[in-house]
C-alpha cells in the first residue's frame, strides 16, 4: 500500500526528470510498435489468409523469431551501429532511434504471428463468400484486414505490452544516458542496482499505471469500434 | 511434417542430454565443498580439521564489480576455500547495491570501496569495523586523439578541469558506486559541478559498461584500473596514479545482532584469512603475469 501512495505521488507529481523518462518510453513504444504493426499486419494477413510455396517453413521460422531473446536483438544492433560496425557513421548508438530498431526487430515476428492466428480462423468463410462474389485476391485480402480489424487491436496492444516493458534490448543500444535514452524499464533497473528498492518498486508501479490506462483507453475506443461494426 | 517433428524432438532430447552431461561433469566440483557427499567427506573433513565444526559453512560476500569482474575474486576463492573450508558465495554489484544486500540481511561480509558509506553503514549498527586491507588506483581513459590535453595534466583535478573547458565528453557511471563517488569528488575539488552539462554523459552503468559506451561516443571516463585492462576498447590510459585516486578497499562483517542468521563466524574467518600473509602476498601478485603490472596493493 505504502509503495503504490509512493508510486501515484510519483506518477502524478512534478518530478521533471520522472516526466522526461516518462516521455522517451512512450515515444519509443509507440514508434516501435506503429512500425512493427506496419510492417507485421500486413505479412500476417498474407500468411493467415492465402496458401503459397514455403508457407510453413515463414512461419517456423517467424514463431522462433517470437522467442528472440532481447538481448540478442540489442547485440546484433549494436554491432550493426557500433563505430567500429558497418553502419557506423550514421552515429545512431544510444539514440532512441536505435532503440526503436532493436525494438521493431522483436516486435514484428510477434504481432506477424498473432495477426496470422486470427486471420486464419476467419479466412476460409470469406474465401468462400470472395469466390461466389468473384472478387480478386488482392480485394479479399483487404476485405480480411477490415473484417479483423478489432481483434488486430489486441494484437497491437501485446506488441506494445512488449516494448514498453522490454529492457534487454533498449540497455544495450540505448545505453541508459540520462535525459537522452532512459527509459522506465533501465530506470528500474538502475534504481536495483544502486540498491534503492523501494524507488525501484514505485517506479515498477508507475509502469504498470501506464500500462493500464493506454490499454484501457485503446480497449475502449475499439469497443465503440465493435459496436458500429 | 511428422519427420519433421520427430526430428525437433529428437534435437531436443539431444540438447537435454547434453545439458544434463554437463550438469553431471559440474556436481563433483559442487559437491567437494559440500559435507553430504560421499567420497570428497574424508577430504572436506581434513580441509576443515583447523576451524573445528563448521556450523554453517556457505558465507555470502556481496561485494563490487570491480574486484570481482577483474578476476580478483575468482582467482583468491580457491585458496581460501581449501584453506577454510568454507565455501564462498559471491554476488557483485556497484558499492551503493552490495552495502544496502548486507543492510537486508542478504550477505554476510562485504568487500568494498567508499568510506563514506561504509561509516554511514557501521554507525547504522549492520558492522562494527571497516577492515581496509588493500588499494589500488583510479585512471583517467580517454579517447587516444585526447582533445582535453588530459595527459599533460598534473592532477586528477587539473584534467577534470581540462575536460570541462573543453566541453569533452565525459562518461559518468550516476549508479552511486565507489567509483561514481570518487568521480564527484574529484569534480567537486576542481569546483566544478558537471550535473546537466551537454557533454556530462550520465549511463547510470558498471563499470564495463561505461568503458564500452566511452569507448563508442569517444569520451572520457573515470575507471579503476583492473576493469580497464581486463576489458577490451580502444581507449588509452591517459591519467594515473595521482594521490586524488588512491581506490581503498575495506572488509566489514555483518553483525549478527541486526540479522541473527548471517554467518558471522565464518565472515570473522574470511577476514582473517584474507589478512594472512599468505592472501597478502597472493593479492600483491595478482594479475602481474597476465598485465605485467601489480593491480591491486595491500595494507600491511
Amino acid at each position: 500500500m505504502e509503495y503504490l501512495i509512493k508510486a501515484f505521488s510519483l506518477l502524478f507529481g512534478s518530478d521533471p526528470e520522472l516526466r522526461q523518462i516518462i516521455g522517451v518510453t512512450l515515444q519509443m513504444s509507440f514508434f516501435s510498435t506503429t512500425i512493427s504493426s506496419l510492417f507485421g499486419i500486413p505479412l500476417g494477413i498474407l500468411i493467415g489468409s492465402s496458401d503459397f510455396r514455403g508457407k510453413k517453413w515463414v512461419q517456423r521460422i517467424n514463431n522462433t523469431l517470437m522467442g528472440l531473446p532481447p538481448v540478442v536483438a540489442g547485440l546484433i544492433v549494436l554491432l550493426i551501429l557500433s563505430r567500429s560496425g558497418p553502419l557506423g557513421k550514421l552515429k545512431l548508438l544510444y539514440t532512441v532511434t536505435a532503440m526503436v530498431v532493436a525494438q521493431v526487430l522483436l516486435i514484428t515476428p510477434i504481432i506477424t504471428g498473432l495477426t496470422a492466428t486470427i486471420v486464419s480462423i476467419r479466412a476460409p468463410q470469406i474465401r468462400e463468400t470472395a469466390a461466389g462474389m468473384g472478387i480478386s485476391p488482392f480485394k479479399r485480402m483487404l476485405y480480411t484486414a477490415y473484417d479483423c480489424r478489432v481483434q488486430f487491436v489486441s494484437t497491437i496492444l501485446a506488441g506494445f505490452g512488449r516494448a514498453i516493458a522490454e529492457v534487454g534490448a533498449v540497455q544495450i543500444v540505448g545505453g541508459n544516458v540520462q535525459f537522452k535514452t532512459r527509459v522506465m524499464t533501465t530506470a528500474i533497473m538502475l534504481q536495483t542496482n544502486m540498491g534503492h528498492f523501494e524507488f525501484a518498486i514505485a517506479l515498477g508501479l508507475v509502469l504498470l499505471i501506464i500500462s493500464f490506462i493506454i490499454n484501457a483507453l485503446v480497449q475502449k475506443l475499439s469497443d465503440g469500434q465493435a459496436e458500429n461494426a | 511434417m511428422k519427420k519433421f517433428f520427430a526430428l525437433m524432438v529428437a534435437l531436443l532430447m539431444v540438447f537435454s542430454f547434453a545439458a544434463c552431461a554437463q550438469q553431471a561433469t559440474e556436481a563433483p566440483q559442487a559437491a567437494e565443498a559440500a559435507p553430504a557427499a560421499e567420497e570428497p567427506a574424508a577430504e572436506e573433513a581434513a580441509a576443515a580439521e583447523p576451524e573445528a565444526v563448521i556450523d554453517n559453512p556457505v558465507i555470502r560476500l556481496s561485494t563490487t564489480t570491480s574486484v570481482n569482474d577483474s578476476g580478483l575474486l575468482p582467482y583468491l576463492q580457491p585458496y581460501f576455500e581449501e584453506d577454510s573450508g568454507y565455501q564462498l558465495e559471491v554476488t557483485s554489484a556497484g558499492t551503493g547495491a552490495a552495502i544496502e544486500k548486507a543492510r537486508n540481511g542478504d550477505a554476510d561480509c562485504l568487500l568494498v570501496h567508499a568510506k563514506s558509506s561504509e561509516e554511514e553503514y557501521c554507525s547504522e549498527g549492520f558492522g562494527e569495523v571497516r577492515v581496509p586491507f588493500m588499494y589500488n588506483y583510479f585512471v583517467i581513459v580517454g579517447p587516444d586523439s585526447d582533445p582535453a590535453g588530459v595527459k599533460n595534466a598534473a592532477s586528477a583535478s587539473e584534467a577534470f578541469k581540462a575536460i570541462a573547458d573543453a566541453g569533452a565528453a565525459f562518461i559518468t557511471r550516476g549508479d552511486d558506486s565507489g567509483t561514481n563517488k570518487a568521480e564527484l569528488k574529484i569534480w567537486t575539488a576542481a569546483g566544478i559541478d558537471p550535473a546537466g552539462q551537454d557533454w556530462y554523459v550520465n549511463i547510470g552503468a558498471g563499470m564495463g559498461q561505461a568503458l564500452t559506451t566511452a569507448d563508442e561516443m569517444q569520451a572520457y571516463t573515470l575507471s579503476d584500473k583492473a576493469t580497464y585492462l581486463a576489458s577490451e576498447n580502444s581507449l588509452s590510459l591517459l591519467l594515473e596514479k595521482s594521490d586524488e585516486m588512491m581506490n581503498t578497499y575495506s572488509m566489514i562483517a555483518v553483525t549478527p545482532e541486526r540479522w541473527p542468521d548471517t554467518n558471522y563466524v565464518g565472515a570473522e574467518a574470511f577476514i582473517a584469512w584474507m589478512t594472512s600473509e599468505k592472501a597478502l602476498d597472493l593479492i600483491d601478485s595478482y594479475g602481474v603475469e597476465e598485465y605485467g603490472e601489480q593491480l591491486f596493493f595491500t595494507i600491511r
